[in-house]
């Protein structure tokens, strides 16, 4: 047993050196952003391979990506560089613990993510690095069944609706999908497209008649939705083998589609509904935590992925756009092409809703989501009456609101303090 | 009696030994088609892979597989992973073994709590006893290496160990040890030349065990290791998010050097010794 | 050494390690379950009681474990008696069914999504055989008892080989002799099954069935790919409160909840398959 334990503690000794050696030489990039494994390899290979000293970039899901910052905060030292991430994550983190980046020369080009990388304090907790968002798509056999007089770069929810109906009559079988698996992106769809369509509001709304009738033509639109949709997280894999014909999703989970088979899909803004064509940009940032061993490496790093050569290589390596003024070259590939023209129409719409961030809920972002999941899941999926769900839940909005303190934000109206529940 | 036995039982022996085979093929077919499915998925093109309906022949595409090949730290990632493995396999045998003799052998105090501490240790989920463990290893400069990795391995792996000796030692009747006392061995060379070999089964189960649990554990990898990244850690979290065909590929790999090491340890699995087949 | 401090010298190592590599971490995160900042409450325990979904994913779990887990002992008890009696190909049988085993649960979700999706291997058979004209969508919200059955399935096909291998290690200690005897004197095969076997296997049915039920608690990948949304498991829920909303608190109490149902249960199982004393020192 002393031999063994001698052996292993040798062992042990050689791989820290070996492992405390490769970490002086490289800065380590924690991300959550690029995991699907072409992504990564792009992400080393084309962007990060561009800059003067060697990059370990390593891509993790929400936990462990999670788990291992704070064990390095809570040990007060660590290996960690350069953390990226959606702004979802770095809201929840507390300020203290990422360093100022106000004085590093670079910013985005939109006052609002440099306002909400602010996290709520007067500096950059972290720099705005790409953005996303979601849009729709569809299999062009879908097109011969869209109604009278519709055009496909400015449908209302009624419109598509119909379509979805007229193909399922046409087919015998519900084409439409909706991400509503375990991992996919559902709540910003009900936050940020659905609510502000016909609510014109996120928060205050909630539980208005308006409301009751956003969830009444959701359910509608489901009664045509692949009922597998409740396995769907990536429904770029539907669009591809033919299980849906219309689809919502984000950006990046749409791309294999149109770079596989760019002649057979066609991307288009999301529909409106009264109250306008609610979007919802979807922001990841780059920060420091204050625990990095390489501060000044992770600052060259952060500045290089600003610069509009990055940004347009992170562009095609990962179907996330810009934040920065570029000119986009023209050999971009083929899910950005259309990606980028469904985006443009949607923000550039006459009818045009944007829906933030939520912003200032901290570390009760999760919760303020799963308000919406819930929502969905008891009137859609569980059957449960409309107003009673929106009720129970808009309790548990309420709470959320009153303990973070969090301001409105659009499209609800500006508050005084917390936002108010109506 | 057994005249009548022999009369009676040829048509039903013989219809037995039908049933019996039918039954041996079905289960092996139930558990190989499935993974024959993902070999077909793995050597399928992209376009193959989400097309309907499949074909249930390979297409022999190495495409899906040459990614992987090509995949930047892959090979290093396979080694850190064998370490691992066959480091929890040392340890939680070489400190499991004893408890389990331990557990059959002797009537102490406080017998049936160790028991359920063992046991509890499965029953309470990994990921979230991972960050006080990072905390305590980044401080004590455990933090990514395999030697730590594998101490929380083994720790997933010990109750397999320990419960699996244990039930084997019980099945041996201490008269043989007795024996063996009587006979002028010391208790301890009793308890190599007599009992290590035939519990030796419940060695191979448990080192079956250590192996594939270390081996397919994502999660304490992925957060106690960076440089030294474990296979699983490297694809498997990921995988989930993979294009469909690298899913597949992804995944074939990972099931392979697991089936190669059940494939060379298997027939430990069966006693050597003279009282059962060989 | 005295025979009466052996067996604690024995056990030191395990009880060494376990100590600091699972109860300190345990006793910090359990402690997190039992209050905040306000010292000892119990309010984690009864928001996560409270909440619409936990009845639902405590009788998913229970469901599924019941459902599964007997069929597990029975199908593992019966691999094990024919692999014994095998003669010619018995370890290449052997090596075959404990292939799942080596197949991480994350990777068994793969596989058997690729089976029953829409356009996966069991639409493709049926079609093909002409069975249905259209591919069926098996894993609908609208068909939850054929999700259920297509988990039952996965699961049965990834965990028997568990049970397997700790009941074909036991199996081979009971001598030859036994079994001739009772062949001697007539006795059928379900007799010498009943009354040889499975008495003699008990210490391995008591490990296997408490390991096994253990692990049926804490299922959740293959249920996570194949079910979606619509099945919710106890450890899902752990999940989404330790990572989605951060709340370890809650996430601790409710893996406390597991942990005692857990313990209920093996000190059932212990109880029932109570290994019979014999000799000791």
């Amino acid at each position: 047993m002393s031999i063994h334990s001698k052996l292993a503690g040798a062992v042990s000794g050689v791989v820290m050196l070996v492992g405390a050696a490769a970490v002086q030489a490289e800065t380590l990039f924690w991300s959550t952003q690029a995991r699907p494994a072409e992504e990564a390899q792009a992400m080393r290979t084309e962007v990060l391979g561009g800059f003067d000293s060697a990059v370990d970039y390593q891509p993790n899901e929400d936990g462990p990506w999670l788990t291992r910052l704070q064990a390095e905060l809570q040990a007060g030292s660590g290996s960690i560089d350069l953390l990226g991430s959606l702004h979802g994550n770095f809201s929840a983190m507390n300020p203290d613990d990422l360093m100022d980046l106000s004085d590093l020369g670079v910013m985005s080009a939109s006052d609002t993510f440099n306002g909400l990388a602010k996290l709520g304090t007067d500096s950059l907790q972290y720099m705005p690095w790409m953005q996303a968002s979601y849009i729709m798509a569809a299999n062009k056999e879908a097109l011969q069944y869209l109604p009278e007089g519709a055009d496909i770069n400015a449908l209302t929810y009624d419109q598509l609706i119909a379509w979805a109906a007229n193909v399922e009559e046409a087919t015998g079988q519900k084409k439409f999908g909706f991400p509503a698996g375990p991992k996919g992106l559902k709540h910003r769809f009900f936050q940020g497209y659905l609510y502000p369509s016909y609510t014109d509001g996120v928060v205050r709304t909630f539980a208005s008649p308006e409301a009751v009738t956003a969830w009444e033509k959701f359910k509608e639109l489901w009664s045509h939705t692949n009922p597998a949709s409740t396995n769907f997280s990536f429904m770029q894999e539907q669009l591809l083998n033919g299980d849906a014909w219309i689809v919502f999703d984000h950006t990046s989970r749409l791309a294999q589609a149109f770079n596989e088979r760019p002649d057979d899909f066609v991307a288009f803004p999301a529909p409106a509904g009264p109250t306008g064509r609610g979007f919802m940009p979807v922001l990841a940032g780059v920060a420091i935590p204050r625990t990095a061993p390489d501060a000044e490496g992770a600052k060259a790093l952060v500045t290089y992925l600003m610069q509009p050569e990055t940004q347009i290589a992170t562009l095609k390596a990962t179907n996330f756009f810009p934040v920065v003024d570029v000119e986009l070259p023209d050999d971009l590939p083929p899910s950005v092409k259309a990606a980028g023209e469904a985006v443009a129409k949607m923000s550039g719409s006459a009818d045009a809703n944007p829906g933030l961030l939520p912003a200032g809920l901290g570390s009760m972002g999760g919760d303020f989501n799963r308000v919406y999941v819930d929502a969905f899941e008891r009137i859609v999926l569980a059957g449960q009456p409309i107003e009673q769900v929106l009720d129970d839940q808009k309790k548990q909005l309420e709470k959320i609101m009153t303990e973070t303190g969090a301001p409105c934000w659009a499209p609800d109206a500006p508050s005084e303090g917390a936002c108010p529940v109506e | 009696m057994t005249a009548v036995a022999d009369v009676v039982a040829p048509d039903a022996r013989k219809a037995g030994r039908g049933l019996y085979r039918a039954g041996v093929i079905l289960l092996c077919a139930w558990v190989i088609i499935p993974l024959y499915l993902l070999f077909v998925n793995t050597m399928s093109s992209p376009d193959t892979v989400n097309s309907f309906p499949k074909s249930f022949i390979p297409e022999f595409n190495m495409g899906s597989l040459e990614f992987f090949m090509g995949f930047q730290g892959m090979l290093r990632a396979l080694w850190n992973s064998v370490v691992v493995a066959l480091m929890t396999m040392v340890m939680s045998i070489a400190i499991g073994a004893p408890a389990g003799y331990a557990l059959s052998r002797f009537d102490f105090r406080g017998k049936e709590l160790f028991r359920l501490l063992i046991l509890l240790t499965r029953a309470f989920p990994l990921p979230l006893l991972a960050l006080p463990l990072a905390v305590l290893f980044i401080r004590t400069g455990l933090d990514d290496t395999a030697f730590g990795l594998a101490l929380v391995h083994t720790t997933l792996a010990i109750p397999f160990a320990v419960l699996i000796t244990f039930s084997l030692f019980s099945g041996i009747p201490l008269e043989l040890e007795e024996a063996a006392w009587t006979l002028g061995c010391t208790r301890l060379t009793a308890f190599t030349k007599v009992i290590l070999p035939l519990v030796l089964p419940g060695i191979t189960a448990s080192a079956i065990f250590a192996f594939v649990i270390s081996w397919n554990e994502v999660f304490a990898a992925a957060v106690l290791t960076i440089e030294n990244r474990t296979l699983p850690a490297f694809l498997l979290q990921t995988l989930g998010e993979a294009p469909l065909h690298l899913k597949f590929a992804g995944g074939f790999i990972l099931v392979v050097p697991a089936l190669i090491f059940i494939f060379a340890v298997r027939k430990y699995l069966f006693a050597m010794w003279g009282i059962a087949n060989r | 050494m005295e025979a009466r401090l052996l067996p604690y010298f024995l056990i030191l190592p395990v009880t060494l390690f376990l100590c600091l590599f699972f109860l300190y971490p345990f006793a910090l995160v359990a402690q997190q379950a039992f209050g905040s900042e306000n010292g000892f409450s119990l309010d984690n325990f009864r928001e996560v009681v409270n909440y619409w979904k936990f009845p639902i994913s405590m009788k998913n779990t229970f469901l599924l474990a019941a459902a599964v887990v007997p069929i597990q002992l029975a199908l593992s008890l019966l691999m094990a008696t024919m692999v014994t009696k095998m003669q010619k190909g018995r370890d290449l049988v052997l090596y075959i069914w404990t292939i799942p085993l080596g197949i991480s649960d994350l990777a068994a979700g793969i596989i058997w999504l690729a089976i029953f999706e829409q356009s996966g291997f069991l639409n493709s058979m049926m079609v093909g055989l002409g069975v249905t004209e259209q591919p069926v969508s098996l894993l609908s919200y609208q068909t939850p008892w054929i999700v259920f059955l297509a988990i039952m399935l996965a699961e049965i096909w990834r965990a028997t080989a568990i049970m397997l291998v700790i009941l074909v290690a036991g199996i081979g200690l009971i001598p030859k002799e036994y079994y001739e005897a009772a062949d001697v004197f007539g006795a059928s095969r379900w007799k010498q099954f009943t009354r040889i076997t499975l008495p003699l296997l008990r210490p391995s049915l008591q490990t296997a069935l408490v390991l096994r039920v253990i692990l049926a608690f804490e299922v959740f990948a293959v249920v996570a790919a194949l079910g979606g949304t619509i099945f919710p498991v106890l450890m899902g829920e752990i999940y989404a409160y330790q990572f989605d909303l951060q709340n370890g608190g809650a996430a601790a109490a409710l893996a406390i909840i597991v942990l005692i149902i857990s313990i209920v249960f093996t000190l059932i199982i212990m109880r029932a398959l109570r290994v019979p004393k014999g000799a000791t020192i």
